[in-house]
């Protein structure tokens, strides 16, 4: 009954921001489309990063990832071609990377992923410069607003679908023990390399999507563009402000954050940078646990109270 | 006799410049329950560490019925049906009772998922005393019932042989017979036990044998009050003078 009664309002729900595009000004769908860029990967960061508590600073690397192969690929091949060659390099990448690193924990593994974007960032830059001897790329594709749209509407159910038959499953106990406890994963039979190399390639495999996707929206992109750290910065603390022990916590994150940066962009665009530190700062230490957490909290001690 | 279970041999690790196991020789017969002895820093938790993959040993080597698991991955013993408890309690915060248990039902030795392994759980929480618990925040739970939460986590993996570190340690003597009773009754189910302990109760009431190391080396094994008034064993526990 219960379940039923949630299928059939996600479902509802998903009909109605289907039809966006339909009434929306072009600001609005720009609006939109930013929202559900950051919905799409927010989320897939928490699928990863939620129960094992490894913290990513990579999201950008894929998403750029994603783009890039956008912006190398136009032209040439059919649409849906391209977004298979973006995710089989996207997946490639995070399954080389996390069977390298995820053997590190805690500021290291943080560290390394910070790295990592750069890295790319910078072979790129290099190759383009050196091999292609171009910096920038222009993207022509026919691919509309509202159809960017759509096709993350339809990347944010998959990563929601995804996400709750992970935390159905044996996969999703066994990342709620590594969080925990690594050390008892391993001695109660977990394979944990396996558990957290899967999902770091399946959360990879969504921002790379997401990346591809947003790619047309741009026209022009070059590496700095692509793979601007401010993204995986903005995608960690949108996740915190949400909270991350639920799948859908890092709505709460996106929705306020989204916007309060299109005010800041609009009216304080020189001092954007240093009211986000004060925004990130606050949020750490107001509600560590994100406004889920701070909710469910409040109304436990309700609870208790009655 | 028949073939051990565990069969350790010459077993050494070293950190550093210290030898924190030495040519250590044990085997465990199916069934038996043995007592691993001796003075704090000896290094019986490292053997335990060495025998569930924890850590790799330098030299030496750990069979479990017959086959070698010196160099194997922890989850990989673990499945071979080896479980083991931690000298300082670890039971997962984030999961409350029955989850703790689900996660071992889940990944061991003929694992279990769904409503069978929830089943399980239950019945496993019941049989260390916890069956009211279930729903409960592993927060909540007293030292004991965390030790306990911790003892039904690694029997969740369907062990045959299982590492108690200091599991009754710090218990009070009314808990310490609950818990030496329950030990017991694993034995009664024909499970093979090594035990780190410190509690002398605790050690002459379950093993049938022991062995006591000091400094890394094994200084003595057999019967548990033969082992403990050997003039060497008393020597390493309390100096010379009382030898």
């Amino acid at each position: 009954m219960k379940p039923a009664f949630l299928l059939a309002a996600s479902a509802i729900a998903v009909a109605i921001l289907a039809t966006v595009p339909l009434y929306a000004n072009g600001y609005e769908l720009s609006l939109a489309i930013t929202l559900m860029n950051y919905t799409v990967l927010a989320t897939a960061w928490t699928l990863f990063s939620g129960p094992t508590r490894y913290v990513s600073l990579a999201t950008v690397a894929f998403f750029g990832i994603g783009a890039y192969t956008v912006a190398v690929l136009a032209e040439r091949m059919a649409w849906p071609w391209i977004l298979l060659i973006a995710l089989a390099v996207g997946v490639a990448v995070a399954l080389i990377v996390g069977l390298s690193t995820l053997r590190l924990s805690g500021v290291y593994f943080v560290i390394f992923t910070f790295g990592l974007a750069e890295l790319i960032r910078q072979i790129v830059t290099w190759y383009e410069v050196n091999v292609t001897r171009t910096l920038g790329r222009y993207i022509f594709v026919g691919i509309d607003p509202a159809d960017i749209y759509w096709q993350l509407l339809g990347l944010a159910v998959l990563v929601f679908a995804a996400g709750i038959l992970i935390r159905r499953s044996r996969l999703g106990l066994a990342l709620r023990v590594i969080g925990d406890d690594e050390t008892v994963a391993r001695h109660i039979g977990i394979n944990t390399t396996i558990a957290k190399v899967a999902l770091f390639a399946l959360s990879a495999a969504f921002m790379t999507l997401c990346g591809a996707v947003m790619a047309p929206r741009w026209t022009y992109i070059d590496p700095a563009i692509a793979f601007s750290p401010v993204v995986s910065f903005q995608v960690l603390i949108m996740a915190l402000l949400g909270g991350v022990h639920r799948l859908y916590g890092p709505l709460f994150g996106v929705v306020p954050l989204v916007l309060l940066f299109e005010f800041l962009l609009a009216r304080f665009p020189n001092h954007f940078s240093i009211l986000v530190g004060l925004a990130f700062m606050l949020i750490v230490y107001a509600i560590p646990q994100g406004i889920v957490g701070f909710v469910e909290r409040i109304l436990r001690r309700r609870g208790d109270a009655a | 006799m028949s073939a051990p279970m565990l069969d350790v041999s010459g077993l050494t690790r070293r950190f550093g410049g210290l030898v924190a196991v030495d040519d250590i020789s044990l085997s465990l017969q199916p069934g038996e329950i043995m007592g691993l002895l001796g003075p704090n820093g000896s290094g019986k938790s490292t053997v335990l560490n060495l025998i569930s993959g924890a850590l790799r040993p330098d030299r030496g080597s750990v069979r479990f019925n017959g086959g070698d698991i010196s160099r194997a991955a922890p989850h990989h013993i673990a499945r071979l049906g080896v479980a083991r408890t931690f000298q300082l309690v670890r039971v997962l915060p984030s999961l409350n009772c029955r989850e703790n248990v689900l996660a071992g039902v889940a990944f061991g030795r003929d694992a279990l998922w769904g409503q069978a392994a929830e089943q399980r759980a239950d019945a496993l929480l019941a049989r260390v005393g916890l069956a009211t618990r279930a729903a409960t925040a592993t927060t909540e739970l007293t030292y004991i019932d965390q030790k306990r939460l911790e003892l039904a986590r690694a029997l969740a993996l369907d062990p045959q042989l299982l590492l108690l570190d200091e599991w009754l340690a710090g218990l009070n003597p009314t808990e310490l017979q609950e818990g030496i009773a329950l030990v017991r009754s694993l034995r009664g189910e024909g499970m093979t036990i090594l035990l780190v302990e410190h509690v002398m109760d605790a050690i002459r009431s379950l093993c049938d044998r022991c062995v006591v190391m000091n400094a890394g080396r094994k200084i003595a094994e057999g019967a548990p009050d033969a082992v403990l008034a050997e003039a060497e064993v008393i020597r390493a526990y309390l100096g010379d003078d009382d030898a």
